[in-house]
């Protein structure tokens, strides 16, 4: 048995004239340990299928899902208001695609972290010695004077290595990152993903990567799901998926990574129409 | 050599650290701290560096968003630092940024469509609706979304399409001048590549210049026609684009250079 398993699952979304079928019947799993990574599409259903995982999603009517999700065996489906405010953080915890949207704007990056900590660890003496621990693994220079900033006083990436932090005090079984290195530059991306391939492997903790970036896939996932328009087109193995991708969205996909030194007059785009069709 | 659209002179931008119970100002961050540089007109400046260098309070000190500690920015040879209000108001028109969070930067209770019709209803007032309309569903095309969307509200898209809005709402007055911090980061590849060809191609049609502030290196190498490369408030590198990369001179480049993942 899977850590997490999922099946089936199909979300929608009802708008005022029009109705959005983001996923449309996906089927994947996880275990323990392992690291995987979903590619795709923009809006291909990548963020609202991680957030079906706590349940997460606006409520009805604006959203309608189906399927089973299944963490250890446990239909999520069936808990309890309490028992998924358990679930979140400590047994799945997320990096949220948009830091802004889940930092509170009112308290210090240092109180969000240490109420983090004191959810998760209740017996932890020096709080405060913690946060400024966790700040500074996650690479924020001068992290006693910067845990008392507010999040606008932090600059994107900054905000970004807060939520990470704040995902990693909670010490979850299974991450769920969602594009947590965009803001990053590369020196410090390599720091946080060898931070993440530390504790991946001290706590057997199992990720799902969201990510556009097949540098970091390449390096650090073990399988791979490829989504187009609500649907995984593909799955399996990072060197298989990679070097030998099956589906023509993959390839195609594949086919525009811009790379370092090799001047093209244009860049690469998918085809669409011909995708489509064939 | 091309004539500079923008000329940055030792701009600082020190922000004060409160802290305490009075919240006294007992410390600064040096957010900027005196960095020269200038952009070509119609060219490509890219803008790269650690996280936190400083890179998005140039942008928005150069748009008025960031108080200015010292220093001056000229733009197409005024200087504009000093102007009041009033005085800057025609420039909000030549110049847009795109916002690198635009979960922040896009108004929530307003659609898509007034997002993008704000910026054309203040700078182009005797603009009938029907051609707001118009023009707004022919930006939100260019940006790889569909018409039929331009009625919802930015809570309905996801991170990526979010960031399109943001770029078709700084298009859409026809600017000279755009600062794009991050605009590609939530994109796939095709996508971003799509946008990034879109710039280009605005850029050859109407001789836009751009400042382009990105953390994705090959990106980067791809649009600039010359680098700026920035670490601690500081520029420690500039040169074209192509010196940058094939003979790069400070150890902050190297490091980074080094640093990108391969596949
Ligand atoms: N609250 C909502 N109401 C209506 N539609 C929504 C809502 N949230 C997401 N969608 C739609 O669902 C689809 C999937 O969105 P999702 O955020 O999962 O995309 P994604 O794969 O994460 O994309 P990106 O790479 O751009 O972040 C998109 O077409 C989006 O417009
Ligand atoms: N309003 C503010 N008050 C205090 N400090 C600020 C404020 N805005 C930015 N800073 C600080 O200024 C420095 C530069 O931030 P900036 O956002 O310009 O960095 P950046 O280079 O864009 O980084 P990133 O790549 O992470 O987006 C950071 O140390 C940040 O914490
Ligand atoms: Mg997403
Ligand atoms: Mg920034």
């Amino acid at each position: 048995m899977s850590l997490l398993e999922v099946n089936n699952l199909k979300i929608r979304f009802h708008g005022r004239d029009e109705t959005v079928e983001a996923v449309k019947g996906i089927d994947f799993t996880l275990n323990e340990g392992e690291t995987l990574a979903v590619v795709g599409e923009s809006g291909s259903g990548k963020s609202v299928t991680a957030l079906s995982l706590t349940r997460l999603l606006p409520p009805a009517p604006t959203c309608q899902s189906s399927g089973e999700i299944r963490l250890d065996g446990r239909d999520i489906n069936s808990l309890s208001a309490r028992e998924l405010r358990k679930l979140r953080g400590k047994e799945i915890a997320y990096i949220f695609q948009e830091p802004s949207s889940s930092l509170n704007p009112v308290f210090t990056v240092g109180y969000q972290i240490a109420e983090a900590i004191k959810l998760h660890i209740p017996g932890e003496k020096d709080v405060t010695g913690r946060v400024i621990d966790a700040l500074k693994a996650v690479g924020i220079r001068d992290a006693e004077k910067r845990y008392k900033a507010y999040p606008h006083e932090m600059s994107g990436g900054m905000q970004q290595r807060v939520m990470i932090a704040m995902a990693l005090a909670c010490e979850p079984r299974i991450l769920v990152a969602d594009e947590p290195t965009t803001a990053l530059d590369v020196t410090i991306q390599k720091q946080i993903m060898d931070l993440l391939a530390e504790i991946r492997q001290q706590r057997k903790m199992s990720i799902v990567l969201i990510t556009h970036n097949f540098g970091i896939v390449s390096g650090f996932a073990d399988r791979v799901v490829v989504m187009f328009r609500g649907e995984i087109v593909e799955q399996g193995q990072t060197e298989d998926v990679l070097r030998n991708p099956q589906h023509p969205y993959t390839k195609a996909l594949i086919a525009c990574i811009p790379r370092l030194g090799s001047k093209q007059e244009r860049l690469t785009t998918i085809d669409y129409e011909s995708l489509v069709s064939s | 050599m091309n004539a500079s659209l923008l000329e940055v002179r030792d701009l600082k931008v020190h922000y004060p650290v409160r802290s305490g119970f009075l919240r006294r100002v007992n410390d600064h961050v040096r957010a900027v701290d005196g960095v020269s540089f200038s952009c070509r007109k119609g060219k490509t400046t890219g803008l790269v560096g650690e996280s936190g260098s400083g890179k998005t309070t140039i942008g928005r000190a150069i748009i008025r968003l960031a108080p200015i500690t010292s220093g001056s920015i000229h733009f197409d040879d005024q200087e504009i630092t000093g102007l009041s209000k009033g005085g800057f108001f025609p420039l909000r028109k030549r110049m847009q940024m795109v916002f690198q969070d635009p979960f922040n930067s896009l108004n929530p209770r307003m659609s898509v469509f007034q997002i993008i019709a704000e910026p054309l209803e203040i700078h182009f007032p005797q603009m009938s609706k029907a051609d707001r309309r118009k023009r707004a569903a022919e930006l939100i095309d260019r940006v790889g979304l569909s018409a039929t969307q331009l009625d919802r509200y930015p809570h309905e898209f996801s991170g990526g399409q979010r960031q399109r809005i943001g770029i078709a709402r700084a298009l859409a007055v026809e600017p000279e001048f755009i600062i794009c911090d991050e605009p590609v980061s939530a994109l796939d590849v095709s996508i971003q590549a799509q946008i990034v060809n879109l710039l280009q191609d605005l850029q050859q049609e109407l001789g836009l210049t751009y400042l382009f502030i990105a953390h994705d290196l090959a990106v980067v190498e791809h649009i600039s026609d010359d680098v700026l490369v920035m670490t601690g408030g500081k520029i420690v590198e500039q040169a074209s684009a192509e010196a940058i990369y094939a003979d790069p001179q400070s150890d902050y480049t190297k490091k980074l250079l080094e640093a990108v993942p391969k596949f």
